[in-house]
């Protein structure tokens, strides 16, 4: 069922600082300035805005929150922020900042309590949790952490529906081996997951086009999709271009 | 002057961002005296129901500081998503009671209607001519949305707004001079811009 709520969702990867685009979750371009992207974004009125650093899970780091309080100041729209949020405190300080949503991924696994906990203190809505997978479509789906380096022995359905009985508000569902690929979002794995759960589930991994986006969230495969290498670039292999493309 | 209220859960900072944006000076109040010194109040809310009753009352002071500025000075009151939720009796996410300035409850979206709950996302909201804040525009307007639960009021007046989500429901209330709104205008753009710019003109 189309919904009227659909939203496409801007990421970005930030890095030291600044802005890069991964590919497969590994390094692959730079792309610029956070604050002045937020603030593209935010002319553009886009429906929500990701903001990941990934490095701080690998590296047991505190999320960079001088830059998230900067960006935070940038967005007069809802704001997610991942990476690094590994416990109670540190996602207080991020939420403090002007965050409304907080992803946690990789931390769930070593402590999958910790996602009642956030919730029992944020709300579900603010708890977004990332569930990373290798595989595609009717392959054999396994789930990995630290941005796709560690396998997780627990089945991938089992474990979104755990995550949906902790109390997690949306999952950001993304295709490990798709991702920063422009080879199409994987729309099996996707829909397999959002039959199976109430809560919403945004798509993210591999996405080619706006176009493609907004007819996934037409047939209601997903609630949202984020679109990274969309949003980075002029197309496929051409330079860096931050911005919504508009559909032909 | 403005004052957001802080009392630990609610996100301060968005509201005041766009305040500031705005050209509008505003505050956190977290105490009684500090709330006395203002001349409008806005309760920011996101989280548990109970967890922002919990942290509104931790300090005692507080909310009798509240209720007077409120129901007996009237300065203008906005609540902001929980902090909408928090000024009815109660809601069906917690055990607390509310600050029953408005009489209503927090009820959930149906589980069972196929909805996927939370209803996150950006949603028509439409008003009626006697919405002071959206100034009496019935065009609808988009405004942003996460919650899993909804206020239902025990009587439809100073129901302004309302928006649809398995069928309509509460998107905002204004009553004399507490106002409510279940969306977030602080994280809604223009038409966010323009509802808090209503309610420092009040």
């Amino acid at each position: 069922m189309s919904n009227r709520t659909s939203r496409l969702i801007p990421t970005l990867e930030l890095s030291g600082g600044s802005l890069i685009k991964t590919k497969n979750f590994r390094p692959f371009a730079h792309v610029g300035d956070p604050a002045n992207s937020a603030r593209i974004f935010n002319e553009l009125e886009v429906d929500e805005l990701i903001v990941v650093d990934t490095r701080r899970t690998r590296d047991r780091r505190n999320p960079p929150f001088a830059v998230i309080e900067e960006l935070a100041s940038e967005c007069f729209m809802p704001l997610i922020y991942g990476g690094g949020v590994d416990s109670l405190r540190v996602a207080s300080e991020v939420m403090r900042l002007g965050v409304e949503k907080i992803v946690v991924g990789s931390a769930a696994y070593e402590n999958p309590i910790l996602i009642r906990e956030l919730v029992d203190l944020f709300g579900s809505q603010a708890v977004v949790s990332a569930v990373d997978y290798r595989g595609v479509g009717d392959e054999r789906l396994r789930l990995c952490s630290d941005s796709g380096r560690h396998r997780e022995r627990v089945g991938l359905f089992d474990w979104v529906e755990t995550l949906e009985g902790l109390g997690a508000g949306e999952l950001l569902l993304t295709s490990v081996d798709r991702q920063g690929t422009w080879e199409g979002l994987d729309l099996t794995t996707i829909a397999s997951v959002t039959n199976r759960l109430g809560i919403p589930v945004v798509a993210h991994g591999g996405a080619r086009s706006v176009a493609e986006a907004r007819s996934v969230l037409d047939r209601g495969e997903a609630s949202a999709v984020a679109l990274g290498s969309v949003v980075a670039f002029q197309a496929k292999g051409k330079g860096v271009l931050v911005g919504l493309p508009e559909e032909e | 002057m403005i004052g957001i209220v802080d009392y630990g859960v609610g996100n301060v900072a968005s509201v005041s961002n766009m305040l500031k944006r705005l050209g509008l000076e505003s505050v956190r109040v977290s105490s009684s005296k500090a709330v006395a010194a203002v001349d409008r109040l806005i309760l920011p809310g996101v989280g548990a129901f109970d967890a922002g009753m919990q942290a509104l009352r931790r300090d005692g002071e507080l909310i009798t500081a509240l209720e007077e500025r409120v129901l007996t000075d009237r300065v203008p009151f906005l609540g902001i998503c929980l902090g909408m939720q928090m000024l009815t009796s109660g809601s069906d996410e917690g055990r607390e009671p509310g600050l029953g300035w408005v009489s209503g409850r927090a009820k959930r979206f149906g589980k069972d209607s196929g909805l996927k709950v939370p209803h996150v996302g950006w949603n028509s909201t439409t008003s009626g001519p006697g919405s002071k804040l959206l100034g009496g525009s019935q065009t609808p307007s988009r405004f942003y949305y996460v919650h899993s639960y909804y206020v239902e009021v025990d009587h439809n007046d100073g129901v302004t707004m309302t928006a649809e989500y398995g069928g309509d429901f509460c998107a905002g209330f204004e009553r004399e001079n507490v106002y409510g709104v279940q969306f977030h205008p602080e994280k809604s753009h223009r038409s966010g811009m323009q509802l808090l710019g209503n309610f420092a003109g009040l």
